[in-house]
């Protein structure tokens, strides 16, 4: 039986910077996780990560799972918390730009 | 220390001009992603989690002051203020930014230094006894054989697409310090008969499948070495499987078809290839044995640093951890620990290279070395100097007395940086460090290597640890599986699983529970923890890790 789907958000890192990067609703590169579009759809999800991965600004574009929250999309992996967030031992990355 | 000749200058200035259009033509939209990222990946330049990284060899762990400093001035200008020391002799730089990076190597050239196959399936950095050309017990410097494995194996045509990684550790002391029976090749120089050469060790590693090398040659001349060396790893090149990338390297190579096998085999190839060399290899370890000589020692009293020692408690406790034996007695080797409790282990300062590179400069014959434990050396320091030079270590926070103790962790970069990685390793060393630092127990523990891996990939080497760590993913939960009695040194050995894993939140509880068990059984304060686990063996640390449920109740 195949398993319900669970939400997704596409995420990649961008090119000149390498920072991790969201796709949002308007199909723009959003930097925080809050303003990401999440795609309840299994097809839409895989639609709008085709379309995304043809950016030629961007790298390693990927679907992952996240589940809506009060700010919008939350993470479901410790990872995508990091990702969002920026490392535990020094105040850099998103945690300290946004 | 060797210097770029017009050769080296050529290629490594040629390679930057060349990644600098590759950049350029990847942000125009000229390369794809797909093409651009093993030309990127030939420069050391990776995509991490939260940007990229570029990692720059730094061969056998040898560094000028210039050189130093030229990393403080990358890390200033292009990173966040810091670079991050890693277990193969390579700094690490976080956070760069893609239009930088052909300026970075382009300022690496400029002290001929360069970040060329510090990733992809070629041969990796060089790595060597850091106390290489210093050390009392030393037979012969193992710098002059290193650098002449980097030249060979820098852009060799044959060697650029292998099965996977490759990585070459070179010794020419007994007590091995350079983890060589952990490396796809380990040489142990030695010298037979008046005639200098090494003993030749194949298929070690860690990772996934950790194995100890064996000995496929106990005695090569330096007139066969390289030769040997090449017939080995052109047998692997061909033999070492590409359908599976776990089961690729050397190890398995060597573990699938037997020794015998693999000897037979490098044997009949060598025996092929030798004349080709025609002895220019040993021309140019000739020369570049010329850039290796000892300095100029100085002949002076060491009143000062006895002195010092009689009469600073803070001078003494600093001198007993991070102090070796030296070849000539006026003179010690200095450990700076990059591990200050609650620091990241291996993470340095540009401020604190550049107070380093001008000790050296002072105090050091102009000499620095990165270590695979993550911390600089400096390797010839005159005793009556130490004095001194601890008062600027202290007032550079690089005096933390804990060279070989249980806060001197190795580290890998986990999931705080690494996009391979399954946990974080960063936070548990600084846990791990900054409790026993509270506990002020660490003088009283004495000897432990703790070392923490945040994936099965094992870069922070915990395997080999008296305590090893590592991160894994367990159902979406960081977990922490130990292992017990490993060891990198000459007697080499993996350690053993205690059993299941523990959660993020139970990691340090754990280990403060398996330090106080060793101190509680261990014959007498002479007796190190690795010494009174291979006396005892699993049983009094799983009881302390896993006590039984009733005593749980009880505490609760």
């Amino acid at each position: 039986m195949a398993r319900p789907f669970t939400p997704k958000i596409v995420t990649a890192n961008a090119l000149l910077e390498g920072d991790v990067i969201y796709l949002s609703a308007q199909n723009t590169w959003v930097r925080d996780l809050s303003d990401a579009a999440l795609f309840d759809q299994q097809d839409e999800a895989e639609a709008r990560l085709a379309f995304a991965a043809k950016d030629g600004m961007i790298v390693g574009a990927y679907l992952v799972d996240a589940v809506q929250g009060e700010n919008g999309p939350e993470p479901v992996h410790f990872r995508e918390d990091f990702r969002r967030t920026g490392p535990s031992n020094h105040n850099h990355g998103k945690q300290a730009e946004l | 220390m060797y210097s770029y000749n017009d050769f080296d200058e050529a290629f490594v200035r040629e390679r930057v001009a060349q990644f600098t259009g590759q950049v350029e033509r990847r942000i125009d939209g000229s390369l794809t992603e797909e093409e651009f990222r093993p030309l990127r990946l030939m420069n050391g330049l990776y995509l991490q989690l939260h940007a990229y990284m570029l990692r720059v060899a730094i061969p056998y762990g040898t560094l000028n002051p210039d050189q130093m400093d030229q990393l403080a001035m990358l890390a200033e200008k292009y990173d966040k203020g810091y670079g991050h020391f890693t277990t193969r002799q390579n700094i690490q730089y976080n956070w760069p930014k893609l239009p930088d990076v052909p300026a970075m190597l382009e300022a690496l050239a400029d002290v001929g230094m360069h970040a060329i196959q510090t990733s992809g399936n070629t041969i990796r950095n060089v790595t060597a006894d850091h106390f290489a050309g210093a050390a009392a017990d030393e037979e012969f410097d193992p710098r002059p054989v290193a650098e002449l494995i980097r030249q060979w194996s820098t852009d060799h045509p044959e060697f650029q697409f292998l099965p996977r990684k490759f990585k070459v550790a070179v010794t020419g002391a007994p007590n091995d310090r350079a983890v060589v029976r952990a490396h796809d090749i380990g040489l142990v120089l030695k010298e037979q008969n008046g005639v200098k050469g090494a003993e030749v060790i194949v298929g070690g590693g860690l990772g996934r499948t950790p194995m100890v090398g064996k000995t496929l040659n106990d005695f090569v001349p330096f007139a066969d070495l390289l030769p040997y060396i090449e017939a080995t790893v052109s047998v692997w090149n061909l033999l070492g499987r590409r359908d599976n990338k776990y089961k690729a390297r050397i190890k398995i190579t060597v573990h699938e078809h037997g020794i015998e096998d693999i000897r037979a085999r490098v044997d009949a190839r060598f025996a092929q290839i030798k004349p080709t060399f025609g002895g220019i290899d040993m021309e140019m370890l000739a020369q570049i044995e010329q850039h290796f000589m000892p300095p100029l020692f100085i002949d002076k009293p060491v009143d000062a640093y006895e002195r010092a020692y009689e009469n600073d408690p803070v001078f003494r406790a600093w001198a007993d951890t991070n102090l070796a034996a030296h070849k000539n007695d006026a003179y010690a080797i200095v450990t700076i620990s990059l591990k200050k409790p609650g620091a990241t282990p291996g993470d340095a300062s540009a401020d604190q290279m550049r107070s380093m590179a001008q000790l050296a400069r002072d105090y050091a014959h102009d000499e620095l070395r990165i270590s695979h434990e993550q911390n600089v050396i400096l390797p010839h320091v005159h005793k009556s100097n130490l004095p001194a030079l601890h008062a600027i270590l202290k007032s550079n926070d690089l005096a933390t007395a804990n060279a070989g103790l249980v806060s001197d962790i190795i580290a890998c970069p986990g999931m705080d940086y690494c996009a391979l990685a399954t946990a974080r390793s960063i936070p548990v060393a600084q846990g791990i460090a900054s409790r026993f630092d509270e506990l002020k127990l660490e003088h009283e523990i004495g000897q432990l290597k703790i070392k923490i891996s945040g994936c099965i990939n094992a870069c922070g080497h915990h395997h080999v640890g008296h305590i090893g760590i590592l991160g894994l993913d367990r159902a979406g939960v960081e977990n922490y599986q130990i292992t017990l009695g490993g060891d990198g040194t000459e007697t080499t050995v993996i350690g053993d699983r205690t059993g299941p894993g523990f959660a993020y939140d139970e990691i340090i509880p754990a280990i403060e529970r398996l330090i106080y068990a060793y101190l509680e059984v261990r014959l007498d304060s002479d007796e190190t923890f690795l010494e009174t686990y291979r006396r005892l063996g699993m049983g009094p640390f799983k009881t302390a890790l896993y006590p039984p449920k009733e005593d749980k109740a009880n505490a609760a």
